[in-house]
Parts: C-alpha cells; sequence; structure tokens
C-alpha cells in the first residue's frame, strides 16, 4: 500500500541500469536530502548535531569507503582506521602548514590515504583471505608506529596531536555546530552520490565479480590486480576523507589515538551489521555503532546506579560482539537486507497473495 | 659504542626463549586452522578469559585445582561455541566465520572484564623472577620456565596430531569435511575438540604471559603477535609455527636493542608486522606452509 511498484515496466536499458528505477524511490532520497538540509539542522541541538549526527555521516562515509572493499570487492581489511588516519594528518598538515585552502586539503588527505592503502594492497595480488587480512594488520600497526614515532608528522607536540586551526571555507569562518554539519552533509552527499554510481558502473560490477568467483571473473578478462588494488586505493580515500573531516569537524585535531585497532574493528562491525555490499547498509550500520553506547547508556540509567561505570563499556562490548555473530548468522546481508524484506512485504500488504 | 657480543648473545637467547611462547600462542591459531579452516581471531581474548578465570579461582583453592577448574570452564566454553556460532556457520564462507570470531573476541573480552573488571590482576605461580648467570649470559628462570612449559606443550601436541588416533581424525576433518563426515569421523564433535585444545593452549599461554605481564586487556594484543608468526611459517604448519615463532621472538628483540636507539624505540610493537609483509610479498604463503596453486 505504501510502496507501489506497480507500472514498473522497463523498455530500455537505460532505465533498467537507472540509479532509481522506481519514481517512489527517487521522491524518497528528495525528501530525505530536504529533511537532512533544511528540518533536522533546526530540530537538532547543539548537542546531537555535534557529538551524534556529524559523526554518524562522517563514519558512514567511512564505512561506505570499507564496503566497497570488504562488501563489493571481497577483500577484507582490518587497517582501515590507519587509512583514516592517514588521511586526517595528510589533510590537517596540508591545511595548517601549507596553507593549502579547506576543500583542496581534503583531497589530498584523501589521495595521500589512497597511495598508502593502495601500497599495503599489494599483496591482494598474491593472497586473499585471512592472509590479506594480516597484510591490512600490519598496515593498522606500521601507520600507527610511524605516525607517532615521526617527528616531522607531529610537529614536536607530545602525543602527536596536531591541532586543526580555525576552518574557514572561501573566506567563510565555519564554526558553529549547524556550519559544520552543512559542511559535512554537502561532502557525504557528494561523495555518496559518486559513489552509488560507482558500484553501479563498470568498476563495481568489475569488483563483484571478484568478490563472486576471482578465477571466473579472470577468465571473462577482468585484471585482477588493477581491480583489486583501485578497491583498495578508492575504499581508502574514502577512509582518507573521512578522517579528513573527523579531524576537521568532530576532534578538531588530528589524533593518532584515535584511529586504533578498535575503530577498524567497529568500522567492520559497521558494515556487517548494516550490510555488506550495500550502499543503504553502510549508513544503517554507522547509526546502529553510534547511537548503540547513546541506547545503552539511555537504557540504564533509567535503571539508576544498579550497574557501575566501567559495565557500560563492557556491555556495549558485549552487544557489538553477539550481534556481530546474530547477523552473521542469521542475517549475512544486514539491516539493509531487512529493510528490503520490510518494503516486499509493504509491496502486497494488506493483500497478499 | 663497543659492540657487545655477550650482549647481543643474551638478548638473541632471550628472544629465542620468548619467541617459543609465540609459538605456543601461534600453535593455537594453527590448530584451529588446521581442524576447521577457521582463523580463530578469537585466541586473544580466550587467553584473557582463561588467565581471568585462574587468577579468581586461585584465590580459593589451590593452583592444581583451579588449572583443573579453568580446564573444564575452557571445554565448556569450546562446546557452547561449537554450538552456537560455529553450527550454524557450517558451509558459509571462510571469511564469515573469520569475522564471526572477530564478534566472539569482543563478546569474551566484554565478558571477562564485565566479571572480573578492568584492573590488571597478579598471577603468582611460585616461579620468582631471578636470573641464571651462564658464562656472562644473564637467562631469567621465568624465560626459562615458560620455554619449557611452551616446549612440552608443542611435543605433546605435535605427538597428538600425527600420533594418536583422534588426532589423526582432526587432521582428516582439515583437509575434506565431506570425506572425513563420508568415512565415519563426527565432523562436530571433532570441531568441539579443536576448540577445546585452542582452550587449553589458551590457558598454557594466559599462565605464561599472565606471569610476566599481569592479567590484563594487553594480553589479547600478544594473541595478535602470533599473527606475523603464522604469516612468516605458515598457516596450516605446526613446524612453520614453531620456527617463525623463533624468527619473531629472536628478530624483534633483536630490532629494538639495536635499531631502536636509532629510530626512537617501541621497535618491537611493529617490527614482526614488518616482516610479516616482507614475507607477504616475497612468500605468501610462509617458510612451511601449504601452497595453495589455483591454475586459471
Amino acid at each position: 500500500m505504501f510502496y507501489r511498484e506497480c507500472g514498473n515496466y522497463k523498455a530500455t536499458y537505460r532505465e533498467d541500469m537507472a540509479i532509481f528505477p522506481i519514481p517512489l524511490d527517487k521522491w524518497g532520497i528528495f525528501v530525505i536530502l530536504i529533511l537532512a538540509f533544511l528540518v533536522v539542522p533546526f530540530l537538532a541541538g547543539h548537542y546531537w548535531l555535534i557529538s551524534i549526527i556529524i559523526p554518524f555521516l562522517i563514519f558512514s562515509l567511512s564505512a561506505l569507503g570499507l564496503n566497497f572493499l570488504t562488501g563489493y570487492a571481497g577483500q577484507l581489511s582490518l587497517g582501515h582506521a590507519s587509512f583514516m588516519a592517514v588521511g586526517a594528518y595528510a589533510s590537517v598538515i596540508l591545511y595548517s602548514r601549507y596553507g593549502v585552502p579547506f576543500l583542496p586539503s581534503l583531497l589530498g588527505g584523501g589521495l595521500v590515504a589512497a597511495v598508502v592503502g593502495a601500497i599495503f594492497g599489494i599483496p591482494s595480488l598474491k593472497v586473499k583471505g585471512f592472509y590479506l587480512a594480516v597484510s591490512t594488520l600490519a598496515a593498522q600497526f606500521i601507520i600507527h608506529w610511524g605516525i607517532s614515532h615521526s617527528r616531522w608528522v607531529s610537529g614536536g607536540s607530545v602525543y602527536s596531536t596536531v591541532n586543526t586551526p580555525d576552518l574557514y571555507i572561501f573566506g567563510w569562518l565555519v564554526d558553529t555546530s549547524m556550519e559544520k554539519y552543512y559542511v559535512a552533509l554537502v561532502i557525504v552527499v557528494i561523495m555518496v552520490l559518486f559513489g552509488k554510481n560507482l558500484v553501479r558502473s563498470q568498476i563495481g560490477r568489475a569488483w563483484m565479480s571478484i568478490r563472486d568467483m576471482d578465477v571466473a571473473s579472470e577468465i571473462i578478462g577482468v585484471s585482477q590486480f588493477r581491480y583489486k588494488l583501485l578497491a583498495f586505493a578508492v575504499s581508502s580515500f574514502y577512509a582518507g576523507v573521512a578522517g579528513g573531516l573527523l579531524a576537521f569537524l568532530y576532534y578538531m585535531a588530528a589524533n593518532i589515538e584515535e584511529f586504533h585497532l578498535h575503530l577498524s574493528f567497529r568500522l567492520l562491525g559497521m558494515i556487517i551489521i548494516g550490510g555488506m555490499g550495500s550502499v543503504l547498509g553502510s549508513f544503517l550500520g554507522a547509526a546502529f555503532i553510534v547511537l548503540l553506547p547513546i541506547f545503552i547508556n539511555r537504557l540504564v540509567s533509567g535503571w539508576g546506579a544498579l550497574f557501575p561505570v566501567d559495565l557500560l563499556a563492557n556491555l556495549e562490548l558485549i552487544i557489538f560482539g553477539g550481534l556481530i555473530i546474530f547477523f552473521l548468522i542469521i542475517e549475512p546481508l544486514g539491516l539493509a537486507r531487512l529493510w528490503l524484506t520490510v518494503k516486499d512485504k509493504l509491496r502486497l500488504w494488506p493483500f497478499p497473495y | 659504542m663497543s659492540f657487545n657480543w655477550l650482549f647481543v648473545l643474551e638478548v638473541t637467547i632471550t628472544g629465542l626463549l620468548v619467541g617459543l611462547m609465540y609459538s605456543l600462542i601461534a600453535l593455537g591459531f594453527v590448530l584451529i586452522y588446521k581442524a576447521s579452516g577457521i582463523f580463530n581471531f578469537a585466541q586473544g581474548a580466550m587467553t584473557l578469559f582463561a588467565a581471568f578465570a585462574l587468577v579468581s579461582l586461585s584465590a580459593f583453592l589451590s593452583l592444581g585445582f583451579s588449572l583443573v577448574g579453568v580446564l573444564v570452564i575452557m571445554v565448556a566454553l569450546a562446546y557452547v561455541v561449537e554450538r552456537v556460532m560455529l553450527r550454524p556457520l557450517v558451509a558459509r564462507p571462510a571469511l564469515a566465520l573469520f569475522m564471526a570470531t572477530i564478534g566472539l573476541g569482543f563478546f569474551l573480552e566484554g565478558v571477562a572484564q564485565a566479571i572480573w573488571g578492568t584492573q590488571p590482576r597478579g598471577l603468582d605461580i611460585g616461579i620468582t623472577e631471578t636470573s641464571y648467570d651462564l658464562g656472562g649470559i644473564l637467562i631469567s628462570k621465568m624465560d626459562l620456565f615458560g620455554a619449557g612449559l611452551s616446549g612440552v606443550l608443542l611435543f605433546c601436541l605435535v605427538w597428538f596430531f600425527q600420533k594418536t588416533r583422534t588426532g589423526r581424525a582432526l587432521r582428516a576433518v582439515s583437509d575434506d569435511h565431506e570425506a572425513a563426515l563420508s568415512v565415519g569421523i563426527p565432523l562436530r564433535s571433532a570441531w568441539a575438540i579443536t576448540w577445546a585444545i585452542a582452550g587449553l593452549v589458551a590457558l598454557a599461554a594466559g599462565i605464561l604471559w599472565g606471569t610476566r605481564l599481569g592479567v590484563q586487556f594487553s594480553l589479547t594484543l600478544i594473541a595478535l603477535k602470533a599473527l606475523p608468526v603464522l604469516i612468516i611459517g605458515g598457516f596450516d604448519s605446526v613446524p612453520g609455527a614453531i620456527i617463525g615463532g623463533l624468527i619473531v621472538g629472536s628478530s624483534e628483540s633483536l630490532a629494538e636493542v639495536l635499531l631502536g636507539p636509532y629510530v626512537g624505540g617501541g621497535i618491537k610493537d611493529f617490527s614482526p608486522y614488518l616482516l610479516a609483509v616482507v614475507f607477504l610479498w616475497a612468500r605468501p604463503y610462509g617458510l612451511f606452509g601449504r601452497e595453495i596453486i589455483e591454475r586459471v
């Protein structure tokens, strides 16, 4: 009833490959965008914007990057947080030390991260599965050490923290929570649109063919090396830009301690819970993981001081781990697949066959 | 700076002894990988769990009884894991199983810290931190004990897998699940046994590293150190795990001592990984790993 797909007769390939084959989807996206641009910033207070919505947008972007690599191209990465760290440091250093404007330095951070990611993706030519996972894990440790021990990166400051100066975009000072929200939103929307189109393109199809069966895809002429490296580069580019945004808009500094191994696992958890190989899933997963601690906090604080404080953090770990196992067993395609199931049900509701 | 060969020798020997303890952890990975094709990322969390359980049990039981108690707990855990997590995931891609063990790792870490708290606990098994002096080379008693225990366990496990009926059955399962099933090897109990053995190894590793570093969260990171060992030695090779552990142990202490002063220390944290990446580039299946040939 709510969700109509009738009258949807595709006559050309162009229609079949359209980004939103159903008009209702297109209008739905428009409504969400209008809400995001015009309603959310006025409805949500400072706290919500700064500590929930902005990180949610940024982590969605990063999860989308990981989803390209793991969900679409089928290559597991356990070092995604380190590529975010590279992007964060590179963009902040470009902006604060070399006077590069904000957008080019963000782009530069993404590109540096892409190069680093591609370098650590080289073993994917020879190995796959766990071996590759260890290579990306090595990236996590080596990059962490490299950043925290390099005088040049930290500029001599303690704990390798590089603070971000005031942020100007085209001469406009971005300092209120609403302005930051708009910056994050615009960049995320552009990059998600690009990403959505990327996975629909020939590149995306090549990735999926590698994921589904690498030998067969090589036989039909998909260069494994090129597309795997491309997947690493694109995914690290997204991670790098997300890292830069995180440094500029959320932490106000690039700090290596924020990009620990734990974050890599959280990103992996996001795409497992949200849905692998799905752009929507990256958003759902990021929303879930960002909101989970807040939700647990609210839930438990309702019961008063029944629980000691550090139990909360552990409860989060337990629920996080349990959910990963749960989704892998029950619904490997995650929340995005659940949403599709709901849509399928609604299509026939209330008169199923 | 005069070059002190005796000192380098001492560092190398200490490194080798520590390396044997790495081998022990790496072996936990290799065993599960060989018997079920799963790369068990939760090994570190299991180590933490076992060590915490041992500390809390030994508070009111004698050491022997608490060891038995923890062993029972680890076997029960293996059974639950097989029942709840592995059985529904049979015939799913190896990557899904791998990610499930990551989830299991988080779960166990959370449970262990929720029960026993995040404070580091001391674990005392009656070995004092004294050193033997062998002709100018100081060797810690603790290291010697750890290496000895690791060596004995390694020997027992290798013997178990090569010579006993059960061990052979487990190896058959690792070769081909379906073929093993068709000759009458029960897959489920084979997996449960494998995970129970991994629990035993986790307990041993928990004792050794817990006495060295105190029982705390960083024990899970020790298990991550075992990954380069696996890459260097090969994922599915028991001798590979031993040799790889020795290489990693000695190379990291040597790197720390010889190169550390020049680049600012902390090399220990990542030098094994650097070595592993070099191996991945040059010899992806490690020194002793079975090379999987895929012809296109």
